[in-house]
């Protein structure tokens, strides 16, 4: 946790989100060594001990990994499209799927909370969509999508959109087999959204900047979303477009071609 | 708050690699870097153990720092929070440790 006085300018000060924030009644066991703190909580505890040195995610990433040689044999290019609620996402696929129908085959993986309103929309464009409610979840996971592939069934030479969760947090964690990773920030968010959320920029291969036909009316800069970017992720390719007016959007479409698995035979 | 479904993975890890056991004490790893926070995961414990074989064990984590290699100037170093940046300035960075997210080990009764 960390205290910002409101006449300070803490320009440059770094929040403490993955740190220690001790509330009272936290026990502190063995104090601190190199391998960072320790904390404890609970009785002192006698048994045996059971080395297990297992990854917490290795079900998810196992199912992920799966999910990708299924996806590859297949010829099917899978990406991860994740942002804040209402950045776009739905938007974006409904014109991609209406603009593309004929050149491109396009499926959907949908997730969201509750609802299947925005599948219903992807379908009303011509995409074939799977709607996936995740009810309590805040992300998708690789257990989710694998139900959603099998469902979709999607041919050979098709790409499928995987919408995750509207968030920028929880998303960035879970592996779902996807070949690339693509994060839609918007302007009429703020242009710091990068360093605020570097876990998930930090894996983004592309990034959309979505929504630029309002750039007038906000106050997004655009090369300061481009130099944050760079400090958390210097290889992100960073592309402008507006879903509602299409401007700039050939430059995604061609993204997506350039992916595109050739059909298999 | 992903560290409810991090939670509920650990348990359904230990459980399955350890069917019946009675499990007295979990030892996790928790990097600085793996975008988890150590807080909520204690915070969520209790809740998703109860009625588990794990109810009512000791949760103990450790959170070993992050360790960076800079690709411009070659120099390692400890991110000083979740931007990874070099003292050089450079972002262009590989991360060497603290991003692991695992279970260490059990104790069973």
């Amino acid at each position: 946790m960390q205290l910002l006085p409101a006449s300070h300018n803490h320009h440059g000060s770094h929040g403490h989100a993955a740190g220690h924030s001790h509330e009272p009644g936290h026990e502190h066991g063995q104090g601190h060594d190199d391998a960072g703190h320790i904390h404890i909580r609970g009785p002192a505890v006698s048994g045996r001990t059971v080395i297990l040195q297992q990854k917490v995610l290795a079900k998810n990433d196992e199912l992920a990994q799966r999910s990708r040689e299924w996806l590859r044999s297949r010829g099917v290019l899978a990406v991860n499209l994740m942002s804040s609620p209402g950045a776009g996402k739905t938007t974006l696929l409904e014109r991609t799927a209406r603009e593309l129908a004929g050149k491109l085959s396009l499926s959907v993986i949908e997730g969201d909370q509750e609802t299947a309103l925005d599948g219903r929309r992807i379908q009303a464009a011509g995409a074939a969509v799977v709607q996936i409610n995740t009810g309590a979840g805040c992300h998708l996971d690789a257990a989710m999508v694998a139900e959603g592939l099998r469902a979709l069934d999607p041919p050979s030479g098709a790409i499928v959109v995987i919408e995750n969760v509207g968030n920028l947090v929880c998303p960035a964690l879970f592996d779902l087999g996807e070949e690339a990773k693509v994060v839609i920030s918007s302007v009429t968010e703020g242009d710091d959204k990068p360093v605020k959320y570097p876990n998930m920029f930090r894996q983004a291969d592309l990034v959309l900047v979505n929504k630029i036909d309002l750039l007038p009316y906000v106050d997004f800069d655009v090369r300061s979303h481009a130099a944050e970017l760079r400090r958390v992720s210097p290889g992100a390719l960073m592309v402008q477009l507006s879903a509602t007016t299409g401007q700039g959007i050939q430059t995604w479409y061609d993204w997506l071609r350039r992916r595109a698995p050739a059909p298999h035979e | 708050m992903h560290e409810l479904a991090i939670t509920e993975g650990v348990i359904d890890a230990v459980t399955g690699r350890l069917p019946g056991a009675r499990i007295t004490c979990v030892r996790l790893e928790i990097g600085a870097l793996s975008g988890v926070v150590a807080d909520s995961v204690r915070f969520c414990f209790d809740l998703v153990t109860e009625g588990t074989d794990l109810q009512g064990a000791r949760l103990e984590i450790t959170e070993p720092a992050g360790r960076c290699k800079c690709r411009i100037c070659g120099s390692e170093f400890e991110p000083d929070g979740p931007i990874l940046l070099c003292p050089c300035g450079s972002p262009d960075i590989s991360v060497l440790t603290g991003q692991d997210l695992k279970i260490t080990s059990v104790m069973v009764a």
